[in-house]
């Protein structure tokens, strides 16, 4: 009920976003303005960046992640291996973006290839990390358990410690799918395009600014809950023992 | 160009261009050259500091007062998960773009880039302090404000400068982009490639790329220096916990 108060609100809002369409957006870029007039018109230069950004995105969580669970299990089998695997991914992670970008450019050319390399090596320190901490963090009970029962070291690990390290690697891939966005931001120097690439064309307009920052933190958002529900799918136990 | 550096193509071409001065794109003004190197660095080490400085200055004494009460763990989490999100490029030029152009108004933009990482961390570490630890000190009358100040803070401190370190790191990499300001720090090559050419491009990326180790070297440096001795006894023994990168892992709880 409390809803509908809003709704004449609502309605004198589109009035006057219709109403003031015609001309105010022609005039946005240059009274250096925010209005949604522009963007509504211009919408449709900002799909195809949009598109670029959302595949800098996904393919290199994807790639990343394959890399990085496969570093840590490893890691994890052979212990004395963590600390140097951790040092290489985390001094990936600290060279600066923008940088990485460039200097990879001389070596492998321009495009999307050069920006999937830069954003998996970002994801790296982030999965591999959370994995290793997930692993590290199943009971001992449990693996005790399920020793006794007689399972080998391999079943133990898919069928015991993986699964119950799930939400921590989930947590991982998460914070991976927001920072990944972000730095996809600048891949742009990669030649990749990209919503950066539009904010970078016009950075002085506002309209330009504020539409491609916003479409990229909605990215975000998007790809998180989309982990969320992918971890809803896979742990179902987890929500057994909530309720 | 010597043939050394001649061999090593356009990597070569930039190394020469940090340390010879060589004629612009246009021809018109002398780029490149020590000298100039150093100016842009200098700019760009004053904006990092100072960026980071009052990051800390903010976020410390919010994360140690968050983490003391131990309430609004969401608060703490979440700006973090927010900070993230939000790209830094989008929100450099958002500030510009509203506030003009300028050193201030950069460092601002970087100051709100370098407050999540250290809240989280300063909240995260204070939270991991053993809680038998601080029942202790409580049993031994000190009052809150010493308990957060002589037992917490201490404790945390590792995983407090790891949160400062990340964000050092992050703010040099972004002040990248601060020339779209006027501001002229070793981003100017990287955004000015018709003035400085792909050398002076590259060559200013290689010397963000050492900055940025520097830098991460330097508070690695720091951050063991200020381990409490009972923390390294504690921790040697454990398997990859004794390095403290990034945040401690055991307690990184960075999303709910």
């Amino acid at each position: 009920m409390l809803g509908l108060s809003y709704v004449p609100v609502l309605a004198q809002l589109g009035e006057d976003f219709f109403q003031n369409r015609e001309g105010a957006a022609e005039k946005c870029p240059g009274n250096n303005g925010l209005c949604l007039g522009w963007i509504a018109d211009n919408f449709g230069d900002y799909v195809d960046p949009l598109w670029e950004h959302v595949l800098l995105s996904i393919v290199p969580l994807a790639i990343g992640f394959l890399i990085a669970t496969g570093l840590a299990l490893f890691a994890h089998r052979y212990r004395i291996l963590a600390p140097f695997f951790l040092f290489f991914v985390g001094t990936l992670f600290t060279i600066p973006s923008i940088a990485f970008y460039l200097i990879l450019l001389n070596i492998t050319g321009r495009g999307f290839t050069t920006a999937v390399v830069v954003l998996t090596a970002y994801t790296q320190v982030l999965i591999y990390r959370n994995v290793m901490t997930g692993l590290q963090e199943v009971p001992r009970e449990a693996v005790d358990v399920a020793e006794g029962m007689g399972l080998t070291r391999r079943q133990i690990l898919w069928r015991v410690e993986f699964p119950l390290a799930l939400p921590a690697i989930f947590a991982g891939l998460r914070i991976a799918a927001s920072s990944t966005v972000g730095i996809a931001g600048f891949a742009f120097f990669a030649g990749a395009g990209g919503l950066g690439g539009e904010i970078f064309a016009d950075p002085a307009f506002k309209g330009n600014v504020v539409t491609a920052s916003v479409l990229m933190i909605l990215l975000a958002a998007v790809l998180e809950l989309i982990v969320l529900t992918i971890q809803r799918v896979c742990t179902p136990w987890e929500r057994a023992v909530a309720s | 160009m010597t043939p050394v550096f001649a061999a090593l193509g356009p990597f070569g071409d930039a190394i020469d261009f940090i340390f010879q001065q060589r004629e612009s794109q246009a021809g018109t003004v002398k780029v490149g050259g020590l000298g100039e190197i150093w100016e842009l660095s200098w700019t760009h080490i004053q904006l990092s500091v100072a960026a980071t400085v009052i990051a800390t200055l903010i976020a410390l004494p919010l994360g140690l007062w968050l983490g003391h009460i131990g309430r609004y763990q969401f608060l703490a989490t979440s700006t973090s998960n927010i900070g993230r999100a939000v790209p830094a490029l989008g929100l450099i030029v958002f500030f510009i773009a509203f506030l003009g152009v300028g050193f201030v108004n950069v460092c601002l933009a970087l100051v709100l880039l370098a407050i999540p990482p250290i809240i989280t961390n300063t909240y995260v570490g204070i939270r991991g302090v053993d809680r038998e630890t601080v029942d202790a000190a409580r049993g031994n009358g000190l009052t809150g404000m010493q308990i957060a100040g002589r037992v917490e803070l201490p404790l945390a401190l590792p995983t407090i400068m790891g949160g400062i370190r990340i964000a050092l790191v992050s703010v040099i990499a972004t002040a990248t982009v601060a020339p779209l300001a006027n501001v002229d720090t070793l981003g100017r090559p990287i955004v000015s490639p018709n003035v400085y050419g792909t050398a002076g491009q590259l060559a200013a990326c290689i010397v963000v790329a050492l900055l940025t180790f520097a830098a991460d070297a330097l508070l690695a440096a720091v951050q063991r220096a200020v381990t409490p001795r009972g923390i390294k006894i504690q921790a040697n023994p454990g398997r990859s916990r004794g390095r403290l990168s990034l945040s401690s892992p055991k307690r990184s709880v960075q999303s709910t």
